[in-house]
């Protein structure tokens, strides 16, 4: 491990030391456009600040080669591979400005759909059933929502989007759990059927009938006093209620699952179904509900891409984010805590992607749009059978 | 049914009765009943889509159920004579004797072969993956990459006789799918990175390099549209037949590689290992068998046959690279290949069946404004009533059939 911090160490010094002009500066913004508080820019000289930063990374792996972090090598890594992220972004601004701040406050907002999927994943497999349904129950929510919020109001969509994902729930529970059928071709045929759905009624309706796909867009509210704090207060608290919403979840079902009967009672059907149905438990009614509540978050997660991000319907616009929010709950070991710091790292990812296309790094902007994809498959490969699957996940129960 | 003919001395009843039972008990019910109902499901869209509907429902809803029931019979009417041509045509062409007025009129019938050709390709990629136990979503991105390797083979190198440049070609479709099958196939077998997650990323990355590589490198000189130039004549699979058919040799090449796919699964030792693994890991893991390269061998086969049609696409009906060459023939095969019971032979059967619908169903686009996605929604129904057949059988009250019937199964998160 020390070996690959002097690599990363090695690696900023020769991809971005020696390739930069001396006199040049980075310049880092730390508000958002828009924002009425601010606060002055970070300015530092970039050959100075990318030397700093190789050289720590250089002691580091020193360390970890000499004597070892031992239980802390996690957390050093993922400073090392923090380092190398801001050394990547100060080359890359180098001689520009790049704004931090509203980098940082895109990763929150981009992270919603991933945590609130990954939500929906963990609600559904901790109780045993696999959902890879969540991408087409997003994109059917958030046509739903928006047709629904275009005719009425945004609150009466969000519902209507909750419902149909409630409703897409119910189906992929009932293929799964009653007609005991394979749960990932299930949630392929869901993931098969939105995608048809949904741009058939697009073609069909919303183009012809421009009027209802125009729901408007929930506008950010600024929490009182904590908004007014420099940098962090508009990076975090001034949002529209879906990244609020996605905090306050991931509180709930930590509480629900871990805290509760409720929870217990979910978890153990997912770990050991037969046990919980000696012990009076109703496996059948528990995987019913907690598939259905499932279907539910990601259509509020589905709800993000209409009401909550640009205010419109586009044929497939989820864009892979339902699989993405699956590898976010597999990485973060099926707790929702986790999931939320797995869906900013992939929010980060895709923020990123953002601000190098606004820099104009040299980067063609379809690789910078292949990011979170790549991150994803890289996750994966580090994190998987290392975590806590639920036992019984993706096995049908058959009572006797 | 020759059985049910054997057995009409059966005491108490009917030789219809016995036959019904018979074809109720048969394992081929399920697949017809499906698309049965799928295509009604289909047909129940259309005609709750129609305009006419609502526009009636206030005067009379009796008639705005019956302009729905119209909407839904014409284009189905619509979609089979687009898919299959107008008999009353091809005679008066026949008889009126001119060389394209007969070509016109049999072209739709060749034109669903067309169509089928990427299907039969795309279907047993899929077909080999779950008969190796692996869920390869990724097929719509191998058909890009086999397009890409393929188109670049094709324009690049020139002057070559068309017996080397097309097989070079084609192969070269292969590869690049195989390249990317291979990757999660890697990644399945040494790291445990699930090949569903890790295969639709590896679609994504696949469209976003075709965007950039018709944007820089393999953009057509002189063109301001995302397209690869033209490859040569020699790279290109043969037509038979004179415009407007496009019926060319990729459809014989698919029927030859769905026999060796056959012979490669159920005749050689590599097939009965890749199925063993499929079927049973553990039981393959204790009888010695290399776990980790038949995922791999899988998944990187797989990938090549996705490669495969992209490439018949490419040498065969396009000609050049554009973003917008595969309609979706990758995500169709999912559901066409359990259609199919992931059987070579009921591949080809169902790759035809889709064909047709997707060729008459462009033809309803164009002449009816039903969208063409309304396919995806028939094909997902039909899939959800071939995967869990007990629907089917509890709707149309058949009998339980008289051996269990195959499920397919997908291994899980975990690994193994």
């Amino acid at each position: 491990m020390g070996l690959v911090f002097l690599g990363i160490a090695a690696l900023i010094w020769f991809a971005f030391v020696r390739r930069i002009d001396p006199e040049m500066t980075t310049t880092m913004r730390l508000y958002p456009g828009g924002s009425k508080v601010v606060v002055e820019d970070w300015q530092f000289n970039t050959l100075g600040a990318l030397q700093i930063l190789a050289f720590a990374c250089a002691a580091l792996g020193a360390y970890q080669l000499a004597r070892g972090f031992g239980k802390r090598t996690g957390l050093v890594l993922s400073m090392i591979g923090g380092m190398f992220v801001f050394a990547f972004l100060s080359w890359a601004a180098s001689g520009g400005m790049l704004n931090l701040a509203g980098m940082l406050r895109i990763m929150f907002v981009r992270s919603v759909p991933l945590t609130l999927g990954a939500l929906s994943g963990i609600l559904c497999e901790r109780s045993g059933v696999v959902n890879i349904a969540i991408e087409g129950m997003m994109l059917t929510a958030a046509m739903i929502g928006t047709i629904v919020g275009s005719v009425s109001n945004l609150w009466v969509g969000l519902l209507s989007a909750v419902i149909a994902g409630g409703l897409l729930g119910l189906f992929h529970a009932i293929l799964a759990i009653k007609y005991r059928t394979d749960q990932i071709i299930s949630g392929t045929v869901i993931n098969i059927f939105a995608v048809g759905i949904t741009s058939f009624i697009s073609a069909k309706f919303m183009q012809p009938y421009p009027q209802i796909n125009d729901p408007g867009v929930f506008s950010p509210y600024e929490i009182p006093f904590l908004g007014q704090i420099p940098f962090l207060g508009p990076v975090l608290f001034r949002h529209n209620i879906f990244v609020y919403a996605m905090i306050f979840f991931v509180a709930l079902l930590t509480f629900m699952l871990f805290k509760t009967r409720w929870g217990l009672r979910l978890r153990s059907v997912g770990e050991h179904p037969k046990a919980a149905d000696t012990l009076g438990i109703d496996v059948f009614k528990t995987r019913y509900m907690a598939v259905i509540l499932g279907g539910m978050m990601a259509g509020f997660a589905g709800a993000y891409f209409t009401l909550g991000s640009v205010g419109r319907f586009d044929q497939v616009m989820t864009a892979g984010r339902g699989f993405i929010a699956l590898a976010a709950m597999i990485f973060g070991n099926w707790t929702p805590v986790g999931a939320m710091i797995a869906g900013l790292l992939f929010g980060f990812s895709d923020s990123l992607a953002a601000s190098l296309a606004v820099l104009r790094v040299k980067i063609p902007s379809e690789f910078l749009l292949m990011t979170p994809y790549v991150i994803t498959m890289l996750v994966l490969a580090g994190v998987v059978g290392r975590g806590q699957m639920p036992a019984a996940d993706g096995t049908p129960y058959d009572k006797e | 049914m020759t059985n049910a003919e054997g057995t009409t001395k059966k005491a108490g009843k009917s030789a219809v009765g016995i036959f019904f039972e018979e074809v109720s008990r048969s394992s081929l019910i399920v697949p017809v009943l499906a698309i049965f109902s799928g295509l009604l499901l289909g047909g129940v869209i259309v005609g709750l889509s129609s305009e006419n509907v609502y526009t009636m429902w206030a005067v009379s809803p009796i008639q705005a159920i019956g302009n729905g029931l119209k909407a839904a019979w014409e284009s189905y009417v619509t979609l089979f004579s687009g898919a299959f041509g107008s008999p009353a045509k091809m005679i008066a062409a026949i008889q009126g004797g001119d060389g394209l007025e007969i070509r016109r009129a049999f072209n739709p019938i060749f034109e669903s072969l067309v169509k089928s050709t990427p299907y039969i390709f795309g279907g047993l990629a899929v077909a080999l993956g779950f008969r190796s136990g692996l869920f390869n979503i990724g097929v719509e991105g191998q058909i890009f990459m086999g397009g890409i390797f393929s188109v670049w083979v094709g324009y690049t190198f020139t002057g070559l006789p068309a017996i080397i440049h097309l097989p070079l070609a084609f192969l070269a479709g292969a590869l690049g799918g195989a390249l990317w099958g291979f990757i999660p196939g890697l990644l399945k077998a040494k790291t445990g990175g699930h090949e569903v997650i890790n295969t639709i990323m590896m679609n994504y990355i696949a469209f976003r390099l075709t965007d950039w590589l018709l944007r820089e490198p393999m953009k057509r000189p002189g063109s301001t549209n995302p397209i690869s130039p033209i490859i040569e004549d020699s790279a290109r699979l043969p037509q038979f037949f004179q415009d407007p058919i496009r019926f060319h040799l990729g459809f014989f090449i698919a029927l030859a590689v769905a026999a060796l796919v056959y012979w490669f699964l159920f005749k050689t030792k590599w097939g009965f290992d890749l199925r063993t693994v499929g079927a049973n890991p553990r039981a393959a893991r204790y009888a010695g068998m290399n776990i980790v390269k038949s995922t791999i061998v899988a998944m990187s086969l797989s990938g090549a046959l996705a490669g495969m049609a992209g490439a018949n696409e490419l040498l065969g009906v396009n000609h050049h690279l554009s973003q917008t060459f595969s309609p979706g023939y990758g995500f169709d095969s999912i559901a066409l290949a359990l259609l199919g019971r992931n059987h070579p032979l009921g591949v080809v059967l169902s790759a035809l069946l889709f064909g047709t619908l997707r060729n008459g169903a462009m033809r309803m686009q164009a002449a009816a404004g039903i969208p063409i996605d309304i396919i995806s929604v028939m094909q997902a129904l039909i899939l959800a009533f071939i995967a869990a057949p007990a629907i089917v059988r509890t709707i149309y009250r058949l009998k339980e059939p008289k051996k269990a019937e195959a499920g397919v199964h997908v291994r899980g998160w975990g690994g193994s």
